[in-house]
């Protein structure tokens, strides 16, 4: 408990409010830990400020209030120790694949011969299934293999948390599975921490060890952590097939539509709420007797035989 | 689909050059047709004036382009020719004012770049110089000059610091708004990758903002080319301002559109010389 690997603690986000008005808050009282080789991803609809606590642990923003840590150090501005991969794949258009990789590469290790730059730039890329298309630039490249360079190049410097901001979020279904594996693939092999802001449901669960939920902003709180215990490796395929999938996707589901929209943040507050509560829908949902303290936990312990099931797209806005 | 496309381009080029020699026909058969000296004295006696002027015609006529090319032939198969201050040839001309003009030019680069970077990245430097920039900018280049000849007292300086100060200001304005207007996603890039501030500027924000620098820079290039011309015909000595002006005042007119034509011909070659520099540097998002 004392000596998580980042840990985040009362944080806020306040914008001065107009004249004469009170403070926007974006979030409040937002605290949780990752430990390490974990693999997190947050849900919570837009306005939330997911972005922001993403950027405030790539030190590309800052919280108005809380701290961060990281191994015992606060984090204190972006570093190489953290690397992030945008929605918006942010490769730089003049260079090509392998050069916008061995940009990475070169600013991690500065003593390198450009030979050795070279050759771990290009394992990566072969990584990523892009051997064939590493002198092309950007502009040449389709969606799905820009954001296969720019987690090339985030998994090439080989940063201790790995910050990854919808990193699918602008591609097509079908190219989404793909990379997913690839992502599976290469994280499975260098075991980094990974932090990922996700509106995709399925998604979280294929790769998620625990998830976090938010409330609706403004004011919003994470509400909770739910756990995934599905075995791994996990497939596209058979996670599906697996008993507890739809539990907790359901449950996921439920929080999204319902719940976070109506939890108030005085009901968290009052608890005492400084980490998320752990929550595993499978334990929950088998147990008979709903937890008495929620009255909204009622809805959460439906099964999948009485929800309607949602595709990821009815999620993405609320 | 893809095959009447490229029939199209080809029968559109091949249309678009034979217009421009149409027209050039045209433009040169009116030129030299209205143009023809007249035969002496209808054929008949000469006049008394003709007489007194050995046979010249009553009203000055422009040359026609038979005469300019027969000038330009002379001119340019022997361009380097110098029998004295005031007979040179034109490539020696064209020589001088390249010379003033690519000082004057790189050293305008020389501050306009940096400078431009600087008031790109910081808006207290943009906001402390903006005024100044604003009231100088429009000043006409040959507005200097009396200020320049008396503070330099030298009349070929006088001329590069006028060229100078007409380029300045397009590569200054150009570079300002090429490195404010980079995306934050690149240098956020540079930011988690943490490059120190000089590699970040070399290797993010340079690369970024160079196509839109180049765009200055050619600007700039246009625009001292036009300059030239005018501080040359004040400053006289050399150049091809001069040669102009001399010209004129030879009432050789026949040299005056010959070195007319010649000054479109280098403007052209310097403005092509950066569009390549600028292919080079471009990128697409």
């Amino acid at each position: 408990m004392s000596h998580a690997f980042v840990e985040v603690q009362q944080a806020a986000k306040r914008f001065p409010g107009a004249k004469g008005e009170p403070d926007l808050t974006v979030f409040e009282n937002v605290s949780f830990q990752l430990e390490k080789g974990e693999f997190v991803c947050i849900i919570g609809h837009s306005g939330c400020g997911k972005s922001t606590i993403m950027n405030a642990l790539a030190g590309l923003d800052q919280f108005s209030d809380g701290t961060m840590v990281m191994e015992g150090k606060e984090i204190d501005g972006p570093g190489l120790e953290r690397g992030v991969v945008f929605q918006n794949y942010s490769l730089l258009p003049w260079l090509s694949a392998l050069e916008n990789v061995r940009f990475g590469v070169r600013a991690r290790w500065k003593a390198w011969s450009d030979a050795k730059v070279t050759e771990h730039s290009l394992a990566y890329l072969e990584m990523v299934g892009l051997k064939d298309v590493v002198g092309r630039k950007p502009a040449q490249l389709s969606g799905g293999m820009r954001q296969r360079v720019s987690i090339a190049r985030a998994f090439a410097t080989k940063p201790k948390l790995l910050l990854l901001d919808e990193p699918f979020g602008a591609l097509d279904a079908l190219t989404r599975g793909v990379i997913q594996d690839e992502l599976i693939k290469i994280w499975s092999q260098d075991q980094q921490t990974v932090f990922m802001i996700t509106h995709d449901v399925d998604e979280a669960i294929l790769l998620a060890d625990r998830i976090l939920l938010m409330t609706n902003g403004p004011e919003a709180r994470i509400a909770e952590a739910v756990e995934i215990d599905l075995p791994r490796p996990r497939q596209r395929g058979e996670i599906v097939k697996h008993p507890h999938f739809y539990t907790i996707r359901n449950y996921l589901v439920d929080f999204l539509v319902n719940r976070s929209g109506e939890l108030r943040t005085a009901d968290l507050d009052r608890r005492g709420l400084r980490y998320p509560e752990a929550v595993n829908p499978v334990e929950r949902a088998s147990a008979d007797t709903p937890a008495a303290s929620d009255g909204q936990r009622a809805s959460a312990d439906t099964t999948h035989d009485t929800l309607v099931t949602f595709t990821p797209k009815e999620t993405h806005h609320g | 689909m893809d095959r009447t496309t490229t029939e199209w381009n080809v029968s559109l080029n091949a249309r678009a050059s034979l217009l421009a020699v149409v027209l050039l026909v045209l433009g040169l058969g009116l030129w030299e047709g209205l143009n023809q000296v007249p035969i002496l004295g209808g054929g008949g006696e000469l006049s008394e004036y003709e007489q007194l002027m050995a046979g010249a015609d009553e009203t000055a006529k422009v040359p026609p382009p038979s005469e300019v090319l027969v000038r330009a032939w002379e001119e340019l198969s022997n361009p380097f020719y110098d029998a004295g201050p005031n007979d040179k040839g034109i490539g020696i001309q064209l020589g001088y004012s390249l010379y003033r003009v690519l000082t004057g030019y790189l050293l305008a680069a020389v501050i306009a770049i940096p400078l431009g970077f600087l008031i790109g990245m910081s808006p207290l430097m943009y906001k402390a110089l903006n005024p100044y920039i604003q009231v100088l900018r429009p000043i006409s280049p040959l507005a200097w000059m009396p200020l320049a000849l008396f503070i330099i007292q030298d009349s070929e300086a006088s001329a590069i610091f006028v060229i100078f100060i007409c380029s300045i200001w397009p590569m200054l304005l150009n570079t300002a708004f090429g490195v404010a207007g980079v995306r934050q996603d690149w240098v956020n890039v540079a930011r988690t990758h943490e490059l120190s501030p000089l590699k970040t500027a070399f290797q993010v924000i340079l690369p970024a903002a160079a196509p839109t620098i180049l765009t200055g820079m050619r600007i700039s290039i246009g625009i001292a080319w036009l300059v030239i011309v005018a501080a040359e015909m004040l400053v006289g000595g050399t150049g091809i301002g001069y040669y102009v002006w001399n010209e004129w005042n030879n009432l050789d007119l026949t040299s005056v559109i010959f070195s007319i034509l010649m000054i479109g011909v280098v403007g052209m070659l310097l403005d092509l010389a950066l569009g390549a520099v600028a292919k080079l540097v471009a990128y697409q998002e």
